[in-house]
């Protein structure tokens, strides 16, 4: 454990855990519902990490995962009433096939030509669900009769939990010789194959890990929410919020791409007085940020330096 | 009848598409930009266009002239605040330039969008059209406007043709695209042939968007549409080939037109959403691209 996160970083996740845990005690179900969001975005974010940052897949469409995990959710729960953990388990093995899918064509094309099938594919699911309305609400959304709990505080601590999870096991699996093969194949996959290196395996692995992630986050969301619609884990927009908050914290760090999703969700929730004008500053923010700190905001802090 | 009023509303529609996607190709292979602020840029030459020709006296034509200016504009911005800085920064590894170019136009895009819907509110405008009466195409009554606009698109690709293919500037130009470091050997400034072809995709995008608002009306919330049709119309066509983009932006102009006319209007986008997945799946170099 010590060996993979280093001693400074634990005792911040440490101390980030227990002032996290004990924030309810303060906070008002406002603020909480806003971070109870922005964790399950940060989740997002990190699963994206892994694709971006490691296997260097160039993904604009994280939210076909996540709308292929929260919509098989919500529609068993809707339809079949089946328990909650069932259906995030299916929801998790709808976007694991979803993540399948969209990996048949990243072995074979490159980047500008892989990043268009994705953004394709969110197109595709969100026409899909408008036509067929009649089972899931179409542009409207469905609601879901159960949800997680109906008490703000209990519905953070589970995402807090959650979060903490993912962190947890995305971070080591980035920093473990996996992370370092996947880092590798993404920077130069011919080189990595020279070297002996299973990439198409090693892809693959990374596709299936993140649509795992983004399908029981956007499941446990709409569980959350207690509604699934387009607008809220399938739209183009939501897709973009989840790259900016990566790219914002500082790609391939994955507890950057968190903080920085967290972040973000919160700024725009901090800037809603702007009405219109909010997300014109955030879109702002994080081209500067791009441009000046293209390492992002802390790149520089959690990505491992070369002398140690 | 049905078919006819296809063809003729299609061919109007497929050469719009065609005048959009021309511009965004030729940035593409000359400089190697994906421009995701695309649709933006269309949508400010649209919006500046329609409310000079409404509120000004300067009437359709001023705001007509007024849009590709404003086009222009945004396309020399798009270039020389966001792209460029990401192409000259020595802190942005060379391989991941084109992911941060993606990035940033993408955010570009999304503050034009944001703050013409601030400006100009997010409902749908219409442009007076710069011709008015009908006329008799095969028995299909046709707005001038329409075959104004097909005819126009065609003058525009055919004068880029010429400039391409004829001219000195041209040629440096497609050397630019085939090998811009021989090109820089023989003496050639490459930034300034870059200069020149975001000069050429301004007008061409900023002109599309003008006439997109006086054919078919352009609100705020059209922006990401407009990149996402102009992006898989490219990509159909072969990335960097003009001609392809030609060919690809008829078979989706008609792909949708007869979705819309024989299926249903709501259908509209998918069939050419799915041959587009299609295509990439089983040919990568588009219809027409080379490797």
């Amino acid at each position: 454990m010590t060996t993979v996160f280093g001693p400074r970083l634990l005792l911040f996740i440490a101390v980030f855990v227990l002032v996290a845990s004990v924030l309810p005690l303060w906070l008002s179900a406002y603020v909480l519902g806003v971070l109870t969001t922005a964790y399950y975005f940060g989740v997002f974010s990190m699963a994206w990490d892994l694709l971006f940052g490691f296997a260097g897949e160039v993904n604009f469409g994280p939210t076909f995962l996540i709308g292929l995990g929260a919509y098989t959710a919500a529609l068993l729960d809707n339809q079949f009433h089946l328990p909650i953990p069932v259906t995030v388990l299916a929801g998790a093995l709808a976007a694991l096939v979803g993540g399948l899918l969209l990996a048949v064509p990243a072995l074979r094309l490159r980047g500008p030509y892989f990043g268009l099938v994705t953004l394709v594919a969110v197109l595709l699911l969100q026409n899909a669900i408008v036509i067929f309305a009649a089972f899931t609400g179409g542009e409207i959304g469905m609601t879901v009769p159960d949800v997680l709990s109906i008490d703000p505080k209990v519905n953070y601590w589970y995402a807090l939990a959650f979060l903490v999870i993912c962190a947890i096991l995305l971070f080591g699996l980035s920093r473990s010789a996996i992370g370092l093969i996947l880092q590798a194949s993404g920077q130069d996959a011919i080189e990595a194959q020279a070297l002996g290196f299973n990439v198409t395996k090693h892809k693959l692995a990374a596709f299936s890990v993140s649509a795992l992630f983004s399908g029981v986050a956007g499941a446990m969301l709409i569980f959350y929410m207690g509604a699934a619609s387009v607008g809220t884990v399938i739209d183009i927009g939501i897709g973009v919020q989840i790259i900016i908050g990566a790219v914002l914290g500082g790609r391939r760090t994955i507890l950057g791409a968190a903080i920085g999703a967290i972040f973000l969700v919160v700024v725009t929730e901090v800037l809603r007085p702007l009405g219109q004008l909010n997300t014109f500053v955030v879109a702002a923010v994080a081209l500067a940020v791009i441009l000046f700190f293209p390492d992002g905001l802390l790149g520089h802090v959690l990505r491992p330096r070369e002398s140690e | 009848m049905t078919s006819l009023q296809i063809l003729v509303d299609g061919f109007a529609i497929s050469s719009l598409y065609a005048l959009a996607a021309v511009g965004f190709t030729l940035i593409f292979g000359v400089s190697g930009v994906l421009n995701l602020a695309h649709g933006g840029i269309m949508l400010v030459a649209a919006l500046i266009g329609w409310w000079v020709a409404g509120e000004t006296p300067l009437g359709v034509y001023g705001g007509t002239v007024a849009g590709i200016v404003a086009g222009l504009l945004a396309a020399y911005i798009t270039y020389f605040l966001v792209v460029r800085p990401i192409q000259r920064s020595s802190a942005i590894a060379h391989e991941e330039k084109e992911i941060f170019v993606l990035t940033g136009t993408l955010l570009w895009g999304i503050m034009i969008q944001t703050g013409m819907a601030y400006i100009f509110s997010d409902n749908p405008v219409t442009m007076r059209p710069l011709i008015g009466g009908v006329v008799n195409v095969f028995g299909v009554r046709t707005p001038r406007n329409e075959i104004m606009i097909a005819v126009l698109c065609w003058v525009v690709i055919g004068l880029l043709w010429l400039l391409i293919n004829r001219t000195r500037v041209g040629k440096q130009m497609l050397a630019a695209s085939i090998n811009p470091r021989g090109l820089t050997l023989l003496g050639f400034e490459l930034s300034k042939i870059y200069l020149r072809v975001w000069t050429i995709y301004g007008v061409l995008a900023g002109g599309a968007g003008v006439l997109l608002a006086s054919f078919l009306g352009v609100g705020t919330a059209n922006a990401g549409q407009l990149t996402a049709s102009a992006f898989s119309i490219v990509v159909l066509g072969g990335l960097g080939s003009v001609s392809g983009s030609l060919v690809a932006a008829y078979v989706v102009g008609y792909l949708e037109t007869v979705t819309a006319y024989l299926i249903s209007p709501t259908l509209r986008p998918i069939p050419a959403l799915l041959l587009l997945v299609l295509v990439v799946y089983v040919r990568p170099q588009g219809l027409l691209g080379r490797r």
